[in-house]
């Protein structure tokens, strides 16, 4: 079996570089140690999640839209879920919300947005031959990988996966006599997310020490493309909160298994008393929202950084205050973890500390508007070139603006007391979080598929993409806003039956259901665009975008240690697009000041001197290859 | 202006990028993550304890006596790794069975803990005071575990004369390691005697 760089034919001294013999079908492609390839099984696994998950949503919505229909034709999916009148069962409807907000936050938008371009980008755009531990690396993605049999085993049992919500509040958790969706699906929730925080852990531990140890000669932390700050923060964020989450689920499964009382006090269900005293369910929020709010950055920081990246190289111009962004970054970070009780302000928490959340939680707003207006600063007057890339991350930035500035009304805890568990909450959530990571992860793939596959994707299909799935999902959100601010709670399996929701929003809601569809069939232009591509796409040129950053200088396919030869220097940051007096407009990380003398600048011409002592720094080459 | 902006990068620009051996490094990674699962316990712990109706009862004497045990076998973990340090490697291999022997003892002692707790009537099953005793000392006894795994590979290391003054690292790690499932266990000792 060939290992994966002799496919590089283009490269003809690979092969005498490569003194890794060659590999059996097994370690190359499936518990493969290589960071390119553990990429590429997080993010096809991501992108089956997402259909899964994404179908789940279709299917609920269908029962919101269109409260009447007959969903005799989900039969052949759901069995007895549908019920002899022809109606999705009620239980099971939960079931779906939670599943489908479970897979789409942990699944989709934190292993498949991370776990591929963590993994592809960190080694390539710091120079170092792959991640600092590749056993680890590979144990992370397997880690998942079981976790996500898990889950996928629980939507089949009979008495239907975990429906307590992706947020599993107990007591309705913590006690299987609760609910049907409390019972053994509970419990396969529970070890299935318990391996995967142990996933994210080996995952994160792994990019936090390559972007530390294993930069190359010259890539100092000044240098770092704002997507390797991006998923360092990312990973110190998750180093920090996901124990905190498995501590919270470890004293639930010790409530649901050993009859402990962590969460559960004086509690009468079906009108039997339980032994169960003193335990506090408040206590499982808190635990849960000091992880559920970074988590929620967890998932958008990644996006943030490669949109950073995308938008610099397709406008042409140099990031606008890269150092405002880190910094910015960094605040959101820090705020991140003291602002987690904004989700729970109808908890009956003290006013005053609701009041000191509330001032906590707008600060975000600061560093938030900062990188929304750096992004706008980037894009003007830039000499703007519309690849679907780019088209996913100007959508980005505008749901990034469009969803926080709800959030800043939910930030308010007088607000938040009408607006709690509304639809407005789903509204604001989907457009920032939701939409706005998942494109982060469109326009990566699209930007990154020539440095993954090799080949060019199709950009006629990237627009049609584009516009469908940015028109739909503001077709989809926006109208939520109205439905939340009349009253409607979320997680309600019909409105038919209530005075205050009987007679109206029933035209919006079956709309809403309308883009829903609309929105998930423009997907499949994405499916078919990337299984084709990567067969039949054009071949991809070294350097498509003309962008700065090292993973372009590697070889059009990198093979296993990414390129051969020695690791390029590098002696720029890499952001010199557009330098004025330069040849080309854009100069990448690796050149140095004394090959550009036309473009430098006086300090820049100063530097030139310390060339030689980058060039004789330490390798930094984990295959130890001689000099 | 440029003159200032020149001074740092002149400071930042020939700074050798590796700093730290990345196994090493993986490792403190791995404790900060453990520390956080910690930290989240006795948070809860004490927000717990806060609402009041708490159970309160004597923490048993032989958790005192365990901690002592512990404490000694980082004082011979420490002898160890000087030992390597020294290519002293009878002491090295005494030091390091000795640790190994006195962990077996401490994890002895808390599941002795554990029978006074019963007999205290103080159950895993009950108020959440002694449910929290039973889980701090049981996730500590886990991680302790997982410690006297890596000394075992340290072990048998040094009985094959493979950890020497050149090639300390795996002692190394296991050393750190041990520290910290030591000084865990002092936090959690302390935290539960003042808090109990
Ligand atoms: C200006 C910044 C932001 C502020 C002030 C803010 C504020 C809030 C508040 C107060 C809530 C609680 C609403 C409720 O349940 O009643 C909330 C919910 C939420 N926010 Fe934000 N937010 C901001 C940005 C973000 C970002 C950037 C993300 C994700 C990337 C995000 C994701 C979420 C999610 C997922 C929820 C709902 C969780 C649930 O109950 O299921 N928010 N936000
Ligand atoms: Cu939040």
């Amino acid at each position: 079996m060939a290992t994966l760089s002799t496919h590089s034919a283009t490269v003809a001294h690979v092969e005498e570089h490569d003194h890794h013999e060659p590999q059996s079908f097994w370690r190359t492609y499936i518990f493969s140690e290589d960071h390119k390839t553990i990429a590429k099984q997080y993010l096809i696994t991501g992108i089956l999640w997402s259909i899964i998950g994404i179908s789940l949503s279709v299917m609920f919505r269908l029962q919101l839209g269109f409260p009447n229909m007959k969903l005799e034709f989900l039969r052949p999916i759901l069995g007895g879920w549908i019920n002899e009148a022809g109606k999705l069962d009620q239980d099971f409807y939960l079931a779906l919300v939670t599943m489908h907000g479970t897979i789409m936050v942990f699944f989709v938008l934190t292993a498949g947005l991370s776990g591929t371009f963590s993994n592809f980008l960190i080694p390539l755009q710091v120079g170092a031959r792959d991640m600092a531990s590749g056993f680890l690396n590979m144990l992370s993605y397997w880690f998942f990988f079981l976790a996500g049999a898990i889950m996928f085993v629980s939507l089949f049992i009979e008495t239907g996966p975990a429906a307590g919500g992706w947020v599993i509040y107990p007591p309705l958790s913590a006690l299987p006599q609760a609910h049907k969706g409390s019972e053994l699906g509970m419990t396969l929730w529970l070890v299935s997310m318990a391996l995967f925080i142990v996933s994210q852990l080996l995952g994160g531990i792994n990019y936090i020490t390559t972007v530390i140890n294993l930069r190359t000669r010259g890539m100092s932390f000044s240098k770092l493309p704002l997507t390797i700050w991006a998923f360092f923060l990312t990973a110190v964020l998750g180093l920090i909160s996901f124990p905190v989450l498995l501590s919270a689920a470890l004293l639930l499964i010790f409530d649901r298994s050993f009859g402990t009382s962590f969460y559960l006090s004086e509690i009468y269900i079906k009108g039997e008393a339980l032994p169960n005293v003193g335990g506090s369910p408040i206590l499982f929020q808190h635990l849960f929202w000091f992880l559920g709010h970074p988590e929620v950055y967890i998932v958008l920081l990644p996006a943030l950084g490669m949109t950073s990246e995308i938008i610099a190289t397709n406008a042409r111009k140099p990031i606008f205050g890269y150092r405002a962004m880190i910094a910015s970054m960094m605040g959101i970070a820090f705020l991140a973890f003291i602002v987690w009780a904004h989700h729970m302000f109808v908890t009956g928490m003290n006013p005053f500390l609701g009041s000191v959340f509330m001032f906590l939680t707008l600060i975000i707003a600061v560093p938030s508007a900062v990188k929304a207006f750096n992004y706008i600063t980037t894009l003007w007057r830039g000499n703007i070139r519309f690849t679907p890339a780019m088209l996913f991350s100007i959508g980005l930035v505008s749901f990034f603006i469009s969803g926080g500035l709800t959030g800043i009304i939910l930030g308010n805890s007088a607000l938040d007391i009408q607006l709690h568990d509304t639809y407005f909450v789903v509204a604001h959530f989907h457009l920032v979080m939701g939409a706005a990571s998942a494109f982060g992860l469109l326009a990566g793939v699209y930007h990154w598929f020539p440095k993954m596959f090799g080949r060019m994707m199709n950009e006629k299909l990237g627009y049609i993409h584009f516009w469908l799935t940015f028109i739909g999902i503001y077709l989809v959100f926006f109208p939520m806003h109205y439905i939340g601010i009349a009253g409607f709670p979320r997680r309600y399996y019909a409105f038919t039956s209530y005075d205050f929701t009987k007679n109206i929003f029933a035209d919006m809601n079956s709309f809403i259901s309308l883009a829903a569809i609309f929105s998930f069939a423009a997907q499949w232009i994405f499916i078919y665009n990337f299984v084709h591509s990567m067969f039949r796409g054009k071949k991809a040129p070294q350097n498509p975008w003309k962008s700065n950053t090292l993973e372009w200088t590697a070889p059009i396919e990198p093979g296993h240690g990414n390129w051969p030869g020695e690791i390029p220097a590098v002696y720029r940051w890499p952001y010199d697009y557009s330098k004025p007096g330069a040849k080309d407009d854009f100069i990448p990380q690796n050149v140095p000041y004394s090959q550009t003398p036309e473009s430098n600048l006086p300090h820049e011409n100063e530097l030139i001197s310390l060339e030689k002592e980058i060039e004789a720094q330490n390798l930094n080459d984990q295959f130890k290859q001689p000099h | 202006m440029s003159e200032l902006v020149n001074n740092i990068s002149i400071i930042e620009e020939p700074e050798e990028t590796l700093s730290m051996n990345p196994r090493k490094f993986i490792l403190w990674l791995f404790i900060v993550s453990i520390v956080m699962l910690f930290a989240a316990m006795t948070s809860a712990y004490l927000v717990r304890r806060a609402e009041g109706n708490w159970l309160e009862y004597e923490i048993p004497v032989v958790f005192s006596y365990s901690s002592v045990v512990l404490l000694i076998s980082s004082l011979t973990m420490h002898w160890a790794y000087t030992s390597a340090k020294k290519d002293n490697f009878s002491s090295l291999k005494t030091a390091i069975t000795i640790t190994f022997a006195l962990g077996i003892v401490f994890l002895y002692m808390q599941f002795q803990g554990w029978v006074e707790l019963v007999k205290l009537k103080v159950f895993f099953v009950g108020n959440p005071a002694g449910s929290f005793m039973y889980i701090f000392t049981g996730l500590h006894a886990f991680h302790l575990i997982s410690g006297l795994t890596v000394l075992v590979f340290a072990l048998v290391a040094s009985f094959r004369l493979r950890i020497h003054a050149k090639s300390l690292n795996q002692i190394e790690i296991a050393a750190t390691y041990w520290h910290f499932l030591d000084i865990l266990w002092l936090y959690l000792f302390f935290f539960l005697v003042y808090f109990h």
